[in-house]
């Protein structure tokens, strides 16, 4: 059991870490991240780099949803600004990838500030539903503004560069992608320990109350918004960089609602939660391919019921975490942890 | 202009419309007794479907009996949705029900493309293939038939809400369910037939629309267009869901014949988009008091 970890201040209560076994095994976690590529196969690499992407965007959507109530079905269309943006900057221009990154973020941050507008009238179910129809406009944009986007066909890049390095196989890659998603992670960390994060939280639990205690409600919103597509932007950059081409059926609004089902299962409200979630529902097709693929010998017709039954588990999931744990695995992890920390004592 | 053509479209657009309107109306239902806003209802639509397809195509019954019981099977689906998935989220925010119900769409479309595959299929054709005029004007009969079996429905609902004491009951839970509640009224029952109600309509327009355009897994689709039709009418009135049903329905055709396929959404969402901004309540709902 752990004792003696009273605070004293709210400095202390407010740190990231607040002991030192906490700062070994993120410590180690880091140098597992670092490590993990050189002892990786391919596949395991691949893995691992789309669960980074599907972090960052699943930390993005946490703000805007987990975070701050507001719901959005427009996560997919947001990535596919980004995407597109740096789909075209790296076709038309020799900008390296901080900057064409950058500037999906920033894109999609602006589109993302004009879809939040409605939110100065309309709230929960309602602005659902004004993010569901910016995301079918971006896919219309996506399809016929032909000259910039290419199309239904799509548009294919250039690999990502930097100081004459190109990094153009996953292994490049996953070094461009989960440092970037550790730092991400860690800025949306520091977001909530400062007002504007405070105030997202205080909007969620009641928003007339935060109104009261001072917050403007429309630019916190619009402040949210913002962050949560930049999130959303520099992961579909990052998406486009690593398959290297975009279309429009890149971002479906089964993706957006594949965001969403990752903040839910993984823990509305929690970071942790949103990584957890973003990891478990992306590896989850993977696992079932493997179940597939162990069962095909005896049962020939496996891989025909793969897909829908990929569907099945999806929508079990979602249902399933939010009617019997709607805190997700986060509370899961919380409980595990709680276990060790006061063993040999009972819960 | 030619104006024959126009009016073809329109007639059709209409027609499909009204379709539309019948599944609005089973989304306003559940929406008014349960505030649940049923993400599901487009895949409600297509089980029904598949199981009239299954019992019409595969058991080789006649239409006229296939029909009844898919439609029912449908609205029995809608009951036991509710009492599995819909009742333990009673007083979870909005959000988190929402939630549930895309996850049921999800479940649905897996199970259904599980029993009956991936690949789209037809409904074996039971209505009259006579070709239909109006005046100059031809209609496909599928869809003048359709449209007539389903204003005939609509009817039948309105009626069945004005005047039986379940309508009452549940226009009075709609209204405010502490005082239906005290009145003796079985506030739990009520949700449970909005349910098996709201999803009858829906399946019954569900088999309709699919003998005319086909049926796949991705038929469930159609719920985004139901979902504009609701709220721009309003999503607690019935009237609202008729009338935006009838309007969302043309728009979508003519926009689709005469500005190619693609322009069916954006046409759609666009006044959606309008509406959202200048009265968020819809066309004919409640205004809300809460503004923040």
């Amino acid at each position: 059991m752990r004792i003696g970890d009273a605070k004293q201040s709210y400095e202390a209560d407010e740190a990231i870490w607040t002991s030192s076994t906490q700062k070994i095994w993120f410590a180690a976690l880091l140098l597992t991240l670092a490590v993990f590529p050189f002892i990786a196969d391919a596949y395991l690499l691949y893995l691992g780099c789309l669960v980074g992407i599907a972090v960052i965007s699943t930390t993005g959507l946490n703000i805007l949803t987990g975070f701050t109530g507001l719901i959005s079905l427009g996560q997919a269309g947001f990535m596919g600004v980004g995407g597109y943006t740096v789909a075209w900057l790296s076709m038309n221009t020799a900008l390296p990838f901080p900057v064409t990154l950058l500037l999906a973020g920033l894109l999609a941050a602006a589109v993302g500030i004009l879809v939040g507008l409605p939110s100065l009238r309309v709230k929960g179910l309602y602005l659902a539903i004004a993010t569901l129809a910016a995301s079918v406009f971006l896919h219309f944009i996506f399809a016929e503004w032909e000259s910039v986007t290419g199309g239904m066909g799509g548009l294919s890049l250039e690999p990502a560069h930097l100081f004459g390095l190109t990094f153009q196989s996953d292994f490049g890659m996953y070094f461009i992608i989960v440092p970037l998603a550790v730092l991400m992670v860690f800025a949306a960390k520091n977001v909530f320990r400062t007002r504007i994060g405070r105030a997202f939280i205080a909007i969620r639990d009641r928003d007339i109350s935060a109104e009261i205690l001072g917050i403007n409600l429309l630019r916190y919103k619009l402040m949210s918004f913002a962050l949560s597509s930049f999130y959303a932007g520099v992961a579909g950059g990052l998406f486009a960089y690593f398959y290297r081409v975009v279309t429009p059926e890149s971002f479906p609004l089964s993706m957006s609602i594949f965001y969403l089902a990752a903040v839910i299962v993984g823990g509305m409200g929690n970071l942790l939660g949103g990584i957890l979630g973003a990891a478990f529902m992306t590896l989850i097709p993977e696992v079932l391919k493997l179940l597939t693929a162990a069962l095909t010998p005896f049962y020939p017709n496996a891989p025909i019921f793969m897909s829908p039954m990929l569907e099945i588990i999806f929508g079990a999931l979602i249902v399933g975490f939010l009617i019997f744990e709607p805190h997700g695995l986060a509370e899961i992890w919380h409980r595990i942890r709680r276990f060790f920390s006061i063993w040999p004592f009972r819960n | 202009m030619d104006w024959l053509f126009f009016g073809e479209i329109s007639l059709a657009g209409l027609a499909m419309g009204g379709l539309y309107a019948l599944i609005g109306l089973g989304f306003v239902i559940i929406y008014k007794a349960t505030r649940v806003i049923n993400f599901a209802i487009g895949e409600i639509m297509m089980f029904a479907a598949y199981l009239f397809l299954a019992f019409a195509g595969g058991m080789e019954m006649s239409p006229w009996v296939a029909l009844p019981l898919a439609v029912l099977g449908g609205s029995v689906l809608g009951g036991v949705i509710e009492k599995v998935m819909i009742r333990p989220m009673l007083g979870e925010s909005s959000i988190s029900v929402v939630m549930v119900t895309i996850g049921i769409a999800s479940i649905l479309v897996g199970l259904v493309e599980m029993v009956w595959g991936a690949d789209p299929q037809l409904l074996p054709g039971f209505l009259p293939r006579k070709p239909v005029f109006i005046g100059e004007m031809y209609l496909a009969p599928k869809i003048a038939y359709g449209f007539l079996i389903g204003a005939a429905v609509l009817i039948v609902y309105l009626l069945y809400f004005r005047f039986s004491r379940g309508g009452v009951a549940l226009r009075a839970t709609a209204s405010d369910q502490a005082a239906a509640y005290s009145m003796g009224i079985n506030v739990r029952r009520v949700f449970n037939l909005a349910w098996v109600f709201g999803s009858l309509a829906a399946s019954l327009a569900g088999v309709l629309v699919a003998a005319t355009g086909g049926l796949s897994p991705q038929f469930g689709a159609i719920g985004l267009s139901v979902l504009v039709v609701v709220i721009v009418g309003g999503l607690d009135s019935i009237v609202g869901a008729l009338i935006a049903g009838v309007f969302i329905g043309w728009l979508e055709t003519v926009a689709g014949a005469y500005l190619g396929g693609e322009y069916r959404m954006p046409a759609t969402f666009a006044v959606l988009a309008v509406i959202l901004v200048l009265r968020p309540y819809g066309l004919f709902g409640t205004h809300e008091i809460e503004r923040v």
